[in-house]
């Protein structure tokens, strides 16, 4: 008899792996060992619709209570696993139990990466990650006058806005030329720092954070960049990227580096034992190189090709199909609703079509004269039809997209149907 | 308090009694309402809260922005003049009460 499935992690990608087990016919016993006191809920909103003024703070669940109870899966909250033994196939837990497993999910996700100048520990300064995180805040905002961010990547530009939005002085340090570099074409870059500029949000960029000063009453009073500049902070979000929780596997002995290594199918170095989502670093197809991505979508598509692993028995059949799904993302900025569709790598040509002074419009960007990857800001159409072009077997030239009259959606329209 | 009316295509009902504001599919997904995903949290972004509203509810619907325009094309069921995303229609005031079907597939 199976001894069941066990994952860890109760976040996008844990759930969905249970989700789509049961949705297949797994028989067996399923536990999500979810490692936060609330039921799952919902990151990305709270980043976005959770800090919009006046919105009551209530959280997005994943799936319903009666969800776990309908499909018999067996949820594990605020309990974290410790130790993985893979002889005796069982994973301990922090109250002392322990879970046998026939196949373990590890969906561990990531942690922030924290500040460690000086003053970094002074209250009134914030991450933003869980729903605790997003409840201080929420309840901090109202009396914040002036707010400073450190990095300006998605989350700490979505918080600007926000904090903007509600008439805070704002100003967010990045020690790097642009916003958002490591995801963003230059061209696309450039165009975000004016329009954080236009929204009133003081970006300054090649400026990192040097120290914190208190005020008076102990609380954070002021950020020290690194050009020596002093800005008034009241209230202080760090958003400067994430780590891999890939500790848990490192030490039972699997293979890490940048994430849980997995191949094609999603298993890491043991077959019984497959990552997913934000903490797996697994081998790209389309570039040939190995990545670890941090979306909704690489978490809910990776738990679906897990599901279908562990339900084909793929350890013994490592000829089955890789997992090649096209990555997409969104960020919501303010008035900008960004989406991306493919990896943009820093050396793509890039073309713009649309309107960037009225803020819709999207960059093509081309690697080995092909259609790569799609930036777009308010044209959904756009983004859409990057999705289908991408994920197809259509092939854009540079050539073909700079011709009159040439449109996404057209292309789109014009393919094959699958 | 408005109530949503879920229909399963084998034909079986969901009522919930809702606080006005809330969407359909926050209140799908909280209560466990089977065919409705809601993967990307409500942003329009997935299409995997796709329901058909009958039609006597049309009138009191909200107005199809580009967005959801745009995403219902990509629906995995086949869009009609029925389509809508559950995440940018919510109950309330000018919509006391609603019956929608969920379609078979969302992914």
């Amino acid at each position: 008899m199976d001894a069941g499935v066990v994952i860890v992690g109760g976040g996008q990608a844990g759930l969905q792996s249970a989700d789509s087990l049961r949705s297949a016919g797994y028989g067996g016993k399923i536990t999500v060992v979810a490692g936060e006191p609330e039921l799952p809920y919902q990151r990305p909103p709270l980043s976005k619709d959770f800090l919009a003024p006046g919105t009551e703070a209530s959280p997005l669940p994943l799936r319903g209570e009666a969800f776990f109870t309908d499909k018999d899966i067996l949820l594990l909250r605020g309990i974290a696993a410790t130790a993985i033994d893979r002889p005796c196939r069982n994973v301990s837990l922090d109250d002392g139990t322990t879970l046998d497993y026939g196949h373990l999910v590890l969906a561990t996700g990531t942690r922030n990466r924290t500040l460690d100048c000086a003053g970094a520990r002074l209250a009134g300064i914030h991450y933003l990650r869980t729903l605790a995180d997003a409840r201080a805040l929420h309840a901090a905002l109202p009396a914040a006058r002036n707010v400073v961010v450190i990095g300006a990547g998605f989350i700490g530009l979505e918080f600007a806005a926000a904090a903007r939005a509600r008439g805070c002085n704002t100003t967010v340090l990045e020690f790097a030329p642009r916003p958002m570099g490591r995801a963003l074409t230059p061209v696309m870059g450039d165009w975000f720092a004016g329009a954080h500029a236009r929204l009133g949000i003081g970006l300054k960029l090649s400026e990192g954070i040097e120290r914190f000063e208190a005020g008076p009453d102990g609380r954070v009073a002021v950020a020290v960049s690194t050009t020596g500049a002093r800005h008034l902070a009241d209230l202080v979000v760090v958003g400067i990227g994430v780590l891999p929780n890939d500790e848990l596997a490192a030490v039972a002995g699997l293979e890490t580096g940048n994430g849980i290594r997995v191949d094609g199918c999603l298993r890491t170095s043991d077959p019984a034992i497959l990552a997913v989502g934000d903490c797996a670093n697994f081998p790209h197809p389309r570039s040939g190189e190995r990545i670890r991505l941090e979306s909704v979508q690489n978490a809910t598509d990776q738990a679906r090709h897990a599901a279908r692993t562990i339900m084909a028995g793929a350890a013994e059949r490592p000829e089955a199909a890789p997992y090649a799904e096209l990555p997409w993302f969104w960020s919501t900025q303010g008035p900008y609703r960004l989406q991306m569709a493919g990896l943009a790598n820093p050396g793509d040509d890039t073309l713009v079509l649309g309107d960037p002074a009225a803020a819709k419009f999207s960059v093509l960007c081309f690697r080995d004269g092909l259609l790569a990857a799609v930036e777009s800001v308010n044209l959904p159409a756009d983004h859409l039809a990057a999705r289908k072009l991408l994920a197809g077997s259509a092939r854009i030239s540079r050539l073909e997209a700079s011709a009159q009259g040439f449109t996404l959606k057209a292309a789109a329209r014009a393919m094959a149907p699958v | 308090m408005p109530t949503i009316t879920f229909t399963q295509p084998d034909g079986s009902e969901q009522v919930l009694q809702v606080a006005d504001g809330t969407t359909l599919m926050r209140a799908a997904v909280s209560n466990g309402v089977d065919g409705i995903v809601g993967e990307c949290g409500g942003q329009a972004m997935c299409a995997t809260c796709h329901v058909y509203v009958r039609p006597e509810y049309a009138r009191s619907l909200p107005e199809i922005t580009e967005d959801e325009d745009e995403m219902l094309d990509c629906t995995t069921a086949a869009r009609t003049d029925a389509s809508r995303l559950g995440c940018q229609v919510a109950v309330g005031p000018t919509l006391g009460a609603i019956v929608v079907d969920v379609p078979a597939d969302q992914v």
